[in-house]
């Protein structure tokens, strides 16, 4: 299973990654950061295609996509344009 | 926070993906939640750091939202007066032309109080590269009319709506700067998705090698959001880019010397 880590204190609960994720992972959360926020989070991590969409759409660089090695991409490739 | 966490993922057989350049610096930005000057960041730090560039760049910041760019990239950095920026980086890559020079402008600064200066700049066909944030409004000021304002779109100072007939229609930068001489690059891209995050990636990339190569100047526009002066949510604003600004402003290369050697301009980089 690939791994997306987000940075709570970073996101600015824009939601532009639960748009963007083509997957539906991504939710926000009942939680608010210290900045007052309210922040995503990971709702459904099985479903991750590791695609890294939500890391390149998030302003403020609050997410991090972590590809498990011996798992073969399902669906969307990385994009490394 | 997520049960698992970095030093686990780092240990466990995981590679990360779309990593973040070293040139941004890790700290919190001033933006606005859904700013897209911070995607922008990101895609000019990457196509830096992709072109191997970052040691010798020198960047000319501008005046608007954008002007803390050298707080959140480890770039050296000369800060223009408002509109000024095209005008400065030409003394920068005259005096430097070993360096990497480009500038970092809204549409506010670059198509309004610095129209003259961008334009002059890009005639004169200057060895280096702009990008250009086009949010329609100036952003940093609490949202006035931009040269770049949509018709009918409310603004501080257009409250009934930009109307044609008084204001004009919004300037089309990247279709003028294509018209100009010097020009060996212009491009209009958007970033609300991952498919248009790609293709602007490619524009910066393409507008940077001009300088490069010594080709000549190189332009790229981004539709960008702002959601606080558009009074939108970010998703809201995100939409409104595709379904309002692209309509009227066109995505595309309007000008790409590398594909037309008619307009290829002599000379080297350095
Ligand atoms: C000479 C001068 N005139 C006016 C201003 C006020 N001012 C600051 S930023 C700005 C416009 C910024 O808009 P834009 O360039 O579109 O950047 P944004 O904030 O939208 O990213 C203006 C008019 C100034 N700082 N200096
Ligand atoms: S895009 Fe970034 S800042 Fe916005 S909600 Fe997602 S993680 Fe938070
Ligand atoms: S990496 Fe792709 S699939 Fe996974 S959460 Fe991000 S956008 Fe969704
Ligand atoms: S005012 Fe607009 S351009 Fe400025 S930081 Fe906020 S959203 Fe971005
Ligand atoms: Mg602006």
């Amino acid at each position: 299973m690939h791994h997306v880590l987000i940075n709570e204190e970073r996101c600015k609960g824009c939601l532009l990654c639960t748009v963007a994720c083509p997957k539906e992972v991504l939710e926000q959360s009942a939680r608010f950061n210290q900045q007052g926020y309210k922040v995503v989070e990971v709702a459904r991590q099985d479903d991750c295609t590791a695609c890294a969409a939500c890391a390149r759409i998030c302003p403020d660089f609050a997410i991090r996509v972590f590809r498990k090695k011996s798992a073969k991409p399902k669906g969307a490739k990385g994009e490394q344009a | 926070m997520t049960s698992i966490n970095l030093a686990a993922l780092q240990q466990e057989g995981y590679t990360e993906v779309a990593t973040l350049p070293e040139v941004l610096a890790d700290r919190p930005m001033h933006y606005c939640p859904g700013c897209h000057h911070g995607i922008a960041h990101r895609l000019v730090a990457e196509a830096l750091e992709e072109l191997g560039q970052v040691e010798r760049t020198i960047c000319v910041s501008s005046i608007g939202c954008s002007v803390f760019i050298y707080n959140y990239m480890h770039l050296d950095t000369v800060e223009a007066p408002h509109g000024r920026a095209a005008a400065v980086a030409t003394g920068v890559k005259r005096a430097r032309p070993d360096a990497f020079v480009f500038t970092y402008q809204g549409d506010g600064d670059l198509a309004s109080i610095g129209l003259a200066e961008s334009m002059h700049c890009a005639n004169r066909g200057e060895k280096l590269s702009i990008v250009f944030i086009n949010n329609t409004v100036y952003g940093m000021t609490g949202g006035q009319m931009a040269p770049t304002t949509l018709p009918g779109q409310k603004t501080t100072t257009s409250p009934g709506g930009r109307c044609a007939s008084t204001e004009g229609l919004p300037l089309k930068m990247a279709e003028i700067m294509a018209g100009l001489g010097g020009v060996a690059y212009s491009a209009r891209v958007a970033t609300t998705s991952l498919k248009r995050i790609v293709e602007a990636k490619k524009a910066i990339k393409a507008a940077f090698q001009c300088q490069i190569d010594g080709r000549g100047f190189g332009f790229v526009e981004l539709l960008s959001a702002c959601p606080t002066n558009w009074r939108m949510t970010p998703l809201q604003a995100n939409e409104r880019v595709e379904k309002e600004l692209i309509p009227y402003f066109p995505l595309g290369v309007f000008k790409d010397d590398a594909n037309d050697p008619a307009c290829s301009v002599s000379g080297g980089d350095s």
